[in-house]
């Protein structure tokens, strides 16, 4: 089987100009989402407490949002998490006083005893005590005055009601200083990923393709920023690893390429630089779109069957897989082509032998 | 050309048999099991505990599948989470006839299902994280700032004690922040206090100053024996959380630093977050303190009662009810207490506490009790700045060798409790919870299931079209690519490197990126042939040419996944691990494994006439 029989060389750099219209208006568009809309940064990076609540039948996700009300909080969100028996509870910073962080470790807790204190269709008719059990408990605020006999009392109820109750099935509570720190930490990855990347390209190459390659692929990185400003999807770790996956995976386009038009400068004598170019991403063309398209068939596999934990991971990968296609082959090159490379820059008269390209 | 030396052939055998190998224990599984370890340093579970505990199975009629000891303590494996849980009970009873005070830590646990065998080379299942197990995760921030003052407070009793041991008249000792400020009436009595002080206590940095009429000696903590604090608060933090842990009866609990001032704590298979925090949530310090005898009257307790505490006093209200001032210095910290069991008075019956005290800490509390007979002592637990006495007994008579009795007023369960409290170790510093994450089990299993599920589909539909596009050559590199898999499960298994839902999500992404280098190597022997090139020369131009383009790509891509490796953390952290030992198993895989496959098939071939690469016919 063969899907790409292409005979000629397709003269992309004719059309360089627009290519880059069209990315740089995709890219402003980013960024002015970015700046208007901001990213809706998810509670690892704020702070914040995240509750995964469990139950028995389709949640009342409106009782959900009266009974967080009448908690004080107004500002939290509640929405259906996979299914409709799955609830997510997002709680920011409560700052009361000076003992921020006891309380809002707390924050669970009393949300989940608050949410319990009334009968909850679904569930079975031993649940009640145990819920009363756990708001008793729950109630002590400093948890070493808690007593044993009735925690270890509360373990055993839980563990015979197993799947019959309303589980509180996942809680995330990150600190104010955790968050900063991961943000700045998450920043402080991207600089060094770029950074590292353009040396390395500059070293096994020229510092020309080391500087477009990584303008191309940041470009990418700024437009997942962008869509994720623009839906506001929730911008977890998850999703920054992606970004910074797709990061280093589409800089292996612009390596590819890079490799095909060192090799064409020493094949192709007579030919222009243009000429050069457009030669190396015609013949590269076929490899870039299979494996783009085998790695987004696993990505697909994610986002289909992966649930909502790898959703948004594998949303952000999946765009920057596409936009990594355009912006390694149609963006790197014609920057390279304006940054003036040339013959010599590549075809070093000593080194001739060894470096051939592939593809 | 297409033949590749002996030893490689075999170096990829070796790799694949040993891949399989680590990697087999994770298709056996995890049997559900009950583990028993010493709850006290001074009790071992060995084979005599191996000998109680299957009795007490055989006689309640429970049959294990497997009995065992090893450095934790005895493991035995059963064959459903019913009988598991039932043996708990039977265990428990068995080994610790007094509920209130366990001998011995009986907890459930997984147990890996593979034969023994397989465990001798110490092949065992990947280790799983806690979003796919279930389980609590507390990140804990130690208060430095607290852990410095204390060690400033403790310094004023020891230049106290110094200058009156050797006669050096001064008029007053205070704390003032981290600094500790001796006042003199000379500068000649203030020079020798300067020679003992820094002769006895070489972490203080001194200075002269003055202040009115009074010469002042200002003595600072130095920088590394501040660093020095810090980092011995943590460590006993970290101590003291692994004893109170012990009690909560988890099986496998991770207790790590964390950069210079934080603690994780993960306690797989807890759902209590309750329960857990009970246990951490005792950010409680102790401290040994003298009873303000001169202002232990009415009128000075009713002012104090009413915000009028005399200087260098604090007003508690004891657990009866009555007032009580206390001095502000400290004579002794929890840290140099050793242990605390709760037991009877020898003479009266009545419940005490026996505390053992560090040969430091019994040198000074000879001291004090011996000038302090017929006194009272106060006990106080420190919790978030705020300080409660847990008791404060009358010194009866000189203590000494470290061996101290607590006791009147107390009922057996307070004894208990109070000892309880005071083994598990008090913190050398408070400690706040600044991230928490619970899961539930059920999720977790949920989790494993949905990461198996992408992985698995996402695999078939790739080889699938993989196999279709390029023929034989497409059926080589879907192999490569399960090689790939089996590297990576193997070489995680073996490093025992925590597998998270974002490192399942990578293993599939590391697939689905690793087939790059086989695509690469197929669409160039392609060209070659298309160009006119022999079948075997176009298999021999495409794998060397090829390996350069590999090499440039995988290594980019390693350096975006060394940075999350080393600036993520949790769930990044857990991702990162697989991505970047995925780009390394995929680099000898696509390249050498899948080459070897080749090799093997065609490079034996003197007249080979066609390669099933999938059609290149077109010119």
């Amino acid at each position: 089987m063969e899907f790409f029989k292409i005979r000629h060389d397709i003269p992309f750099m004719r059309h360089a100009l627009a290519f880059n219209v069209v990315s740089l208006l995709t890219f402003l568009l980013a960024v002015f989402f970015l700046a208007t809309k901001g990213l809706n940064f998810s509670i690892e990076f704020t702070g914040g407490t995240v509750m995964e609540i469990r139950y028995q039948q389709p949640a009342n996700v409106e009782g959900i949002r009266n009974s967080l009300a009448s908690l004080g909080y107004a500002d939290a969100q509640v929405q259906n998490f996979g299914t409709s028996r799955d609830v997510l509870i997002r709680l920011p910073l409560k700052s009361s006083g000076g003992d921020t962080n006891r309380a809002t470790a707390r924050q669970s807790e009393l949300v989940f005893s608050e949410l319990t204190k009334n009968a909850i269709p679904g569930d079975a008719p031993a649940c009640a005590p145990m819920y009363a059990l756990y708001r008793e408990l729950v109630s002590i605020e400093d948890p070493q005055r808690r007593p044993k006999d009735k925690l270890d009392q509360l373990a055993k109820q839980r563990e015979a009601l197993a799947g019959q109750c309303t589980e509180l099935s996942r809680v995330e509570f990150v600190g104010p200083q955790v968050g900063r720190e991961l943000a700045e930490n998450g920043a402080l990855a991207l600089l060094i990923t770029s950074i590292g990347i353009v040396l390395y390209l500059a070293l096994r190459f020229e510092w020309k393709f080391g500087v477009a390659a990584i303008i191309a692929n940041l470009h990418d990185v700024v437009i997942i920023l962008g869509f994720f400003a623009l839906f506001q999807w929730e911008f977890s770790l998850p999703v920054l690893a992606a970004v910074l996956a797709v990061l280093g995976y589409s800089v292996n386009e612009s390596v590819v390429i890079a490799d095909r038009i060192r090799e064409n400068f020493r094949k192709m004598r007579k030919a222009s630089v243009t000429e050069i170019i457009d030669n190396a991403i015609t013949r590269t063309i076929s490899r870039t779109i299979i494996t783009h398209g085998c790695t987004q068939t696993m990505v697909s596999s994610m986002l289909v069957f992966g649930g909502p934990a790898l959703h948004y991971f594998a949303l952000a990968l999946t765009i920057g897989i596409c936009f990594g296609i355009y912006s390694s082959v149609l963006v790197m090159a014609p920057i390279v082509r304006w940054l003036g490379i040339r013959r010599d820059d590549l075809v070093k008269p000593l080194k001739e032998k060894k470096e051939e390209a592939v593809v | 050309m297409n033949r590749y030396p002996l030893w490689v052939y075999v170096t990829v055998a070796v790799a694949l048999v040993l891949g399989a190998l680590y990697a087999l224990p994770n298709l056996f599984g995890e049997a559900p099991a009950v583990q028993v370890s010493a709850a006290r340093a001074t009790l071992k579970a060995d084979t005599t505990v191996m000998g109680r505990v299957e009795e007490a199975l055989k006689k309640a009629g429970i049959q294990p599948t497997g009995v065992f000891l090893d450095l934790v303590g005895v493991k035995v494996r059963f064959v459903d989470e019913d009988t598991q849980l039932k043996a708990k009970d039977v265990i428990n009873q068995a080994l610790n006839p007094d509920a209130a005070n366990p001998s011995y830590t009986v907890a459930l646990n997984l147990l890996p299902n593979s034969p023994r065998w397989l465990s001798a080379i110490h092949a065992q299942p990947m280790y799983l994280g806690l979003d796919l197990r279930g389980g609590v995760h507390f990140l804990l921030q130690v208060d430095m700032r607290a852990a410095i003052t204390k060690r400033a407070e403790s310094l004023v009793g020891d230049i106290r004690s110094q200058l009156r041991d050797k006669n050096v008249r001064h008029s007053g000792i205070t704390r003032e922040g981290n600094n500790i400020v001796v006042s003199f009436r000379d500068a000649q009595t203030r020079d020798k206090a300067r020679e003992i002080v820094a002769g006895q206590i070489p972490d203080l940095q001194l200075t002269d100053s003055s202040s009115g009429s009074d010469l002042l000696l200002v003595a600072s903590i130095k920088p590394e024996a501040q660093k020095r604090t810090q980092e011995f608060a943590l460590k006993q933090n970290i101590q003291t959380l692994h004893n109170r842990i012990n009690e909560l009866g988890v099986a496998e609990p991770v207790i790590q630093q964390q950069g210079s001032d934080r603690v994780v704590v993960q306690l797989p298979g807890v759902q209590d977050t309750a329960k857990a925090k009970e246990i951490l949530g005792r950010t409680a310090t102790l401290e040994i303190r003298m009873v303000d005898h001169d202002n232990m009257n009415a009128a000075a307790l009713a002012a104090a009662r009413a915000g009028q505490v005399p200087f260098g006093d604090e007003f508690y209200i004891e657990r009866d009810g009555a007032p009580i001032l206390v001095r502000k210095q400290v004579v002794l910290t929890g840290d140099r207490l050793t242990d605390a069991q709760p037991g009877f008075d020898s003479q009266n019956h009545e419940p005490a506490v026996h505390l053992t005290l560090d040969s430091r800490g019994a040198f000074i509390f000879k001291e004090i009790t011996r000038e302090n007979v017929g006194k009272r002592m106060a006990i106080l637990l420190i919790e978030k700045g705020k300080g409660e006495v847990v008791t404060a007994p009358v010194i009866k008579t000189e203590i000494g060798g470290g061996r101290v009795q607590i006791s009147g007023r107390m009922t057996t369960v307070e004894a208990n409790d109070v000892a309880l409290l005071l083994r598990a170790g008090a913190l050398a510093a408070p400690m706040e919870i600044i991230e928490e994450r619970t899961v539930g089990p059920s999720l977790g299993a949920e989790n494993i299931k949905k990461g198996f599920d992408s992985t698995v589909y996402g695999f078939a539909a790739l080889s699938l079209f993989i196999v279709v596009y390029y023929s034989l050559f497409g059926a080589f590199s879907t192999l490569a690519l399960c090689a790939n898999l089996l590297f990576l499960i193997a070489l995680l298994s073996m490093l025992q490197a925590t597998l998270t839902l974002p490192g399942i999500a990578a293993i599939a992404l590391t697939l689905g990126m690793a087939i790059d280098a086989n695509v690469l190597i197929n669409e160039r022997v392609r060209e070659e042939l298309r160009g006119g090139a022999t079948p075997q020369a176009a298999i021999h131009a495409g794998y060397e040419r090829a390996f350069g383009t590999i090499l440039d790509s995988n290594v980019t891509t390693l350096i975006a996944g060394l940075a999350l490796l080393i600036f993520g953390s949790g769930p990044v952290r857990g991702f990162a691990v697989v991505h970047c030992l995925g780009i390394l198993t995929s680099i000898f895989s696509s390249v050498v494994v899948s080459r070897a496959m080749v090799n093997l098939t065609y490079g034996t071939r003197k007249k080979l006439e066609r390669v099933a690469i999938g059609n290149t016919a077109w010119k």
